[in-house]
């Protein structure tokens, strides 16, 4: 959005509220949401990529040595991953900010 | 070149769809709006209309479907009664709120339980406040001239919503009326095809629908309520246009003999007509009353009702839905509510009656006018011809 949602008049919002921006979640960071969040044990880790595959953020992200981390600006802590993660790679843990 | 024919009222409504060119119909079939998609799936299935019939199993798909439709830049038409309705009432915000011009006759039936497949304006009246434009028909003319208008209305730009066309069942769907068809050179040139504002298509992605934080739905909430007020200047001025057009004139307020009479009725939809006979009779005896036919219900049309009102004493509220626990009936509450706000000195009543289809006499308003039915309970209205 071109300026912060709390701003908008109401006429100035699009008719129907329609997102004419393409790709403009990404601004709004989610990661806000989190009181958890998943560390990885990469001994554990057979770097299947089931973690990257369920996260519904699309928050997961393969690093160069081809273990998995949570980008945590958008990372909302639901546990899936760890859920998800056959050889118990994931643990979900208290994050305190 | 017009041309008039006698035909059931629910075979015009489908043939006014047809003449408005509508691109996707999508319909579930439910008594009494049956003969009005049957038809139309014909029309499609005979390649009369290059249209898209989307077959569904529910109500809700078919609102749904008209949604999908209409976001994607389709002319979207459909139609559905009673239980019908009340089925897709969850969808029906969505169509409002997404502002996508969806048409859709809506043939008023009771609500069951009991179950009653007859007409009466309990359907509606549930889905009142769903942020739709609602136009209601007194006779199988303006249901074919309301459908054609109900297109040009919703698609305009500074509209963009839906539109119902609410005709009773029976009493008016499965009548043989003479009408009159409009062309379809008169019409393409009245109603030009629809170019949508927003619409799906992945050479320019956009998201409809969206999630709405509370920093900013109000706003959005508000937009919508400002744009279904507004519509009512754009109604009249296609009304105008259309009479202009096709001679046959509308407005969103019609008054009948209100001129001779400090008393008058209010009502909506083809009771207008039983009791525009029973003013006639009336007259003939030397008594007058007058009738405001109330052709747009949402937007409340306050202004042209308020200069109508302001020299009556007497007004009977005549309606087809039981207040459900409310001090009066819907319509009531409204005239009520503008009444109270322009502090005008005029006794109201008001009378419930035709529900599940039970017949209504010119001689019941002549009673009203007569003021024989007294209030026989504490209650702030009267039902007429219940037994008690």
């Amino acid at each position: 959005m071109a300026k912060p949602m709390e701003q908008y008049k109401w006429h100035e919002l699009n008719v129907g509220c329609v997102i004419d921006e393409v790709g403009n979640a990404r601004e709004y960071k989610t990661g806000d949401w989190r009181s958890q969040k998943p560390i990885w044990n990469d001994a554990k880790c057979i770097k299947c990529g089931l973690c990257w595959l369920y996260c519904p953020e699309a928050a997961i992200y393969q690093s160069q040595e081809g273990f998995y981390r949570a980008n945590l600006e958008y990372c909302k802590g639901c546990g899936i991953c760890s859920k998800e993660c056959k050889p118990g790679a994931i643990k979900m843990v208290e994050d305190i900010r | 070149m017009s041309v008039k024919k006698g035909i059931e009222v629910s075979i015009a409504a489908s043939i006014a769809a047809q003449l408005a060119r509508v691109e996707v119909v999508a319909a579930y079939p439910i008594t009494p709006q049956t003969h009005i998609v049957e038809h139309l799936s014909e029309i499609v299935a005979n390649g009369e209309l290059e249209a898209v019939y989307i077959n569904v199993e529910s109500e809700h798909s078919a609102m749904s479907a008209c949604c999908g439709a209409s976001a994607a830049g389709a002319r979207t038409f459909t139609s559905t009664s009673a239980q019908g309705l009340e089925l897709m009432h969850e969808i029906l915000f969505i169509a409002s709120g997404m502002r996508l011009p969806i048409v859709m006759a809506t043939v008023n039936r009771a609500l069951s339980s009991p179950l009653s497949i007859w007409g009466d304006h309990s359907d509606v009246m549930a889905a009142r406040d769903t942020g739709w434009i609602m136009l209601f028909c007194e006779n199988g003319q303006e249901v074919v001239d309301t459908t054609i208008m109900a297109f040009k209305i919703a698609e305009n730009r500074n509209v963009l919503l839906p539109v119902m066309v609410n005709l009773d069942g029976f009493s008016l769907s499965h009548v043989i009326e003479p009408i009159e068809f409009p062309s379809q050179k008169d019409v393409d040139s009245f109603l030009p095809p629809y170019k949508p504002l927003y619409s799906l298509h992945p050479d320019k992605p956009v998201t409809m629908g969206a999630y709405a934080m509370p920093e900013i739905y109000t706003e959005a909430k508000y937009a919508q309520e400002m744009a279904l007020i507004n519509s009512k200047g754009i109604i009249t001025d296609i009304m105008t246009e259309f009479g202009e057009r096709f001679g046959r004139h509308y407005k969103p307020v019609e008054t009948y003999n209100t001129e001779n009479s400090d008393f008058a009725f209010i009502c909506l939809g083809s009771i207008n007509e039983n009791i525009a006979t029973a003013i006639d009779e009336l007259k003939s005896n030397g008594k007058e009353a007058g009738l405001i036919k109330l052709r747009l219900f949402r937007p409340f049309p306050k202004d042209e009702l308020l200069a109508v009102l302001k020299d009556k004493k007497r007004i009977a509220i005549i309606e087809r839905a039981m207040p459900a626990g409310a001090l009066n009936s819907p319509l009531y509450n409204e005239v009520a509510s503008l009444i109270n706000s322009n502090k005008l000195d005029i006794t109201l009543e008001n009378y419930i009656v035709g529900l599940g289809g039970r017949d209504v006499h010119p001689e019941d308003f002549i009673d009203v006018f007569d003021m024989k039915i007294a209030a026989k309970t504490d209650k702030n209205y009267n039902v007429i011809g219940v037994r008690e």
